[in-house]
């Protein structure tokens, strides 16, 4: 603690830390390296389950992997190894994909009436706030809702694929609200105004100049979204049965996923159950990673528009 | 009408010579774009109706002791729902202890701490982290961690467990697949729910602020202290209620390593059960009463974490420009 302190070295860069250096007490720079460490201490809970789950999926389904294991269908005998996971692979890909061809264009349209149309006004406000909350809806209850009115109510439509990609639809639907208006909320008013200008109609404008312009973030949102939509399980256990061969009709008969093919192997002392557990893990969390990463890229494209 | 049909060559530029006739198809799209904004309000309400009456046999048969009773057997029809309603709160509490200082100390690390490249780095290994779906997190902490957990747990209980005042708690039978072991689980999984918000909320913080904080000689610390955490409380506190509701809501990776027993104990090493978990095991072999019982459950999770959620974002809502942070 001298009073008058050297002149700050060349090599230093960042005053701050050199003051620092120079003139505060033990005490203080001691509680400051303690929250220092203690925000890389947490980092790194972070970055180590990462890797290490990563890592070991990868290493306990690469054994497994096999053209076999990917296009056979399930083993009708789980306990004994065989049979492949085509089923789950065909059915995460179409329930997913039934639920984003429902979640998707219903979301941009809400996400369209609340900041072109709706803006600030109450039931803007609502809907806004309460599409929020939804995000909060665990995702066994959404199973539950629709098991309650389409599997087993009055319909007794039974466990089918669409059933699930109902549930998945509903798990979607606030995630894709919520990111693709804050999405069109980038849009500059210029553009708005320019349409305005030129005499378009505000359908018109929304659909020919906002929704181009923000698309790369309406696409990368939207892959976030399904993303998670093919990772999920419970309202799938409660939604779909479980099928041992390839149904590729979402509308018809039991189905199957990759999560119900680990969920269901998971929890048996059989290595070759286990296996077949960790293999479908593989395989979900590439196509889980796939679309994240794409939904990366495209979004850092629009970064690098908007600037 | 027929110049303004949409042609698909119409870029950006390409717009309509004349709107003249529009005002319909405007009317139209609109209401369109309403309805589908009302969905979600449908949506909701649809599942409380549908999922309240489809369980209101068992509440009826139960009362109110469902929601107070710890005797649950559907084989002679007792739906006392208490145990699940405890494993429910332990675990997610346990989950929120462990996550919201890892979180903090993440999203400060993000915004105070780090060059602008590994920021965009850390950033995205959350999102993976997040990413990572709930079965997998599951199956592999119940193939890999709990054999390893479960003899620190031993060892805890054999030692700390001895000492009074910590023997309610961390004594006994310790059991690999637990209470504590879901809530490690949980934490994991909630920590980038958490991140991001309490990131969102701590860069609302102007940086005229900071400086001036620094400038009195404050150090990093002092300065979060001062300038930051003030500004930051409520949001931060909505963050971590998010972050309890998600915890609460979580199924699948709670139903692999919690042990699935029936029982209201303090002690976090013992096996037991969430509401979640029960559902997620018991639904699709139950018929009738049970299956109303368990349809009750998610009753009660629904309501406990709406209003949990509510809260949250009301609290959040109020100090900063909190914004679509969907996961």
């Amino acid at each position: 603690m001298t009073v008058t302190s050297p002149p700050m070295p060349p090599d230093h860069d960042d005053p701050g830390a050199w003051i620092l250096e120079q003139a505060v007490s033990g005490r203080r720079r001691f509680a400051n390296a303690l929250a220092t460490s203690w925000m890389l201490g947490s980092l790194l809970l972070a970055l180590v389950p990462v890797v290490v789950i990563v890592v070991y999926v990868v290493s306990k389904g690469a054994g497994v992997m096999s053209v076999g294991f990917l296009t056979k269908n399930l083993a009708v005998v789980e306990q004994f190894a065989g049979g492949g996971i085509a089923p789950a692979i065909v059915g995460t890909l179409v329930i997913t994909g039934v639920a984003a061809l429902m979640a998707i264009p219903l979301g941009v349209l809400a996400a369209v009436y609340l900041n072109e149309y709706g803006r600030q006004n109450r039931t803007a406000k609502v809907i806004r706030f309460m599409a929020d909350v939804m995000t909060g809806v665990p995702s066994i209850v959404m199973g539950l809702f629709v098991a309650t009115i389409w599997v087993s109510a009055g319909l007794h439509y039974g466990y089918s694929g669409f059933a699930g990609s109902l549930a998945l639809g509903a798990l979607m639907l606030p995630i894709v609200i919520r990111s693709c208006e804050e999405m069109l909320k980038l849009v500059p008013n210029d553009l708005r105004q320019a349409s305005d200008a030129l005499g378009a109609r505000r359908w018109r404008t929304v659909v020919s100049v906002v929704i181009p312009a923000a698309l790369p973030g309406i696409v990368s949102g939207a892959m976030l979204a399904i993303a998670r939509a093919a990772g999920e399980t419970a309202p799938l256990l409660l939604t779909i049965g479980y099928a041992n061969k390839i149904n590729s009709d979402p509308l018809h008969g039991v189905n199957n996923t990759l999560s119900q093919v680990i969920w269901r192997n998971a929890q048996t002392p059989f290595a070759a159950q286990l296996d077949r557990a960790w293999g479908a893990a593989l395989t979900l969390i590439v196509i889980v990673f796939v679309f994240t990463v794409t939904a990366r890229i495209v979004s850092g494209r629009f970064a690098t528009i908007k600037r | 009408m027929t110049a303004l049909a949409p042609s698909p060559d119409l870029g950006a530029s390409g717009l309509p010579p004349s709107p003249a006739g529009g005002k319909k198809v405007d009317r139209t799209f609109r209401a369109v774009a309403f309805s589908a904004g009302l969905l979600v309000l449908a949506i909701l309400a649809l599942i409380a109706y549908s999922t309240t009456s489809k369980a209101w046999s068992a509440f009826a048969h139960q009362g109110l002791s469902f929601f107070t009773s710890t005797h649950w057997d559907p084989n002679t029809n007792h739906f006392g729902a208490l145990d699940f309603e405890f494993g429910t709160i332990l675990t997610a509490v346990i989950a929120i202890a462990i996550a919201i200082p890892a979180s903090l100390g993440i999203a400060l690390f993000i915004t105070e701490l780090a060059p602008k490249r590994v920021r965009a780095g850390v950033t995205y290994v959350v999102d993976l982290l997040a990413s990572i779906p709930s079965v997998v997190y599951g199956f592999w902490a119940l193939a890999v961690l709990t054999t390893p957990l479960g003899h620190i747990y031993k060892h805890i209980a054999n030692t700390i467990g001895k000492v009074p005042g910590f023997r309610n708690f961390l004594g006994g039978p310790a059991s690999g697949e637990s209470f504590m072991t879901a809530g490690i689980v949980l934490a994991v999984m909630i920590i980038p729910i958490i991140t991001s918000i309490s990131r969102e909320v701590l860069t609302t913080v102007a940086q005229d602020d900071k400086n001036a904080a620094l400038a009195m000689g404050a150090t990093r610390w002092e300065m979060l202290r001062v300038a930051v955490f003030p500004r930051v409380r409520s949001g931060l506190i909505g963050a971590s209620m998010l972050g309890l509701g998600r915890a609460m809501g979580e199924t699948i990776a709670v139903a692999l390593v919690i042990g699935s027993s029936h029982q209201v104990t303090s002690h976090v090493f013992f096996t037991g059960d969430s509401m979640a978990a029960v559902i997620a095991h018991d639904f699709p072999e139950a018929t009738d009463l049970p299956r109303a019982a368990l349809i009750g459950l998610g009753v009660v999770l629904f309501g406990i974490t709406i209003v949990i959620n509510v809260a949250a974002r009301a609290i959040a809502n109020r100090t900063s420009a909190m914004t679509g942070v969907g996961r």
